[in-house]
């Protein structure tokens, strides 16, 4: 059983339909564990006080938010080289996960700096190229809209899903491009040395591996529905034409 | 539990995230049934139209 079977938009949704029950128990068993025990069971930080909280929801989210798109670039490249429909379809349903995850890394950042930075809001190559990012993902949704033949949208979108993965890189190695700014570098590597402290690390990775999960979950159930909105459509147009 | 003086800060980082992320959940599941119960009752019309 070759990866490209799952091109075959019945295969897809008898596979995803087993497995999405599943990952969707599961993410949520993570979430609650890793925000729960983040939440309610680690110290305060010496120089964050209680804000060192938000790095539960804040790094996941924006690793997602990051992750999402080059997943989306991945199934874009897939359609423009192999044709197959489903990965267009999978690329549009991971769009508004993205953007969540963008949004809630920019609100949970914005809502830290204003006591820790003393403003909401600095034009800090992280922070800039992470609303480029923002934006990018609003003008992938508006173009999937805007586009009636969704052959034509699905290449379009992904040409503007190439140009902005420049933004997704830019985003994650920005901190290290340009050493200036106010955002710190990454809380985790695997280099074990630049890792945040071992109190905060578990339940750190429990709630990464709980947004990993949740995105798959979402990216299966939004590509399901795409399916079926497409064949919805298609029978509409039979149902016209007879 | 005490937050100290960051309660409030940190508390409006959960209620935006899980909000936002109710939300999209919410709204997936919503698009999803819409979608299923609209293909489903075109896929009954056509079978009674085809016998």
């Amino acid at each position: 059983m070759s990866i490209w079977d799952y091109a075959n938009p019945k295969k897809f949704m008898d596979a995803s339909g087993a497995v999405l029950p599943w990952v969707a128990a599961l993410a949520g068993l993570c979430l609650i564990a890793g925000i729960g025990w983040g939440f309610f069971f680690t110290p305060d930080a010496v120089n964050f006080g209680a804000t060192v909280k938000i790095i539960y929801l804040h790094v996941p989210s924006a690793m997602m938010a990051i992750n999402a798109w080059v997943m989306m670039l991945v199934a874009s490249l897939i359609w423009l080289i192999r044709r197959h429909h489903v990965s267009a379809l999978a690329a549009k349903a991971a769009a508004p996960v993205g953007l969540t995850m963008t949004l809630i890394a920019l609100l949970t950042g914005a809502i830290w700096g204003q006591p820790m930075w003393g403003t909401w809001w600095a034009w800090d190559p992280r922070l800039t190229s992470f609303l480029i990012l923002t934006l990018f993902y609003l003008g992938y949704l508006a173009l999937w809209q805007a586009v009636e033949n969704p052959d034509t949208a699905a290449d379009l979108t992904s040409v503007l899903c190439i140009v902005g993965s420049v933004f997704a890189l830019l985003s994650r190695y920005a901190v290290n491009f340009w050493n200036q700014g106010l955002h710190q570098g990454a809380s985790l590597s695997l280099d074990k040395k630049e890792n945040v402290s071992d109190v905060y690390y578990l339940p750190l990775l429990i709630c990464i591996a709980g947004f990993v999960l949740l995105f798959v979950a979402l990216v299966l159930l939004r590509t399901r529905t795409e399916i079926r909105a497409r064949r919805l459509a298609a029978l509409l147009l039979r149902e016209r034409m007879a | 539990m005490d937050l100290g003086k960051y309660g409030q800060v940190v508390l409006w980082s959960y209620v935006a995230a899980i909000g936002l992320i109710a939300v999209l959940i919410a709204f997936s599941l919503w698009q999803a049934a819409k979608t299923r119960r609209a293909l489903r009752e075109v896929e009954a019309r056509q079978e009674q139209i085809n016998g």
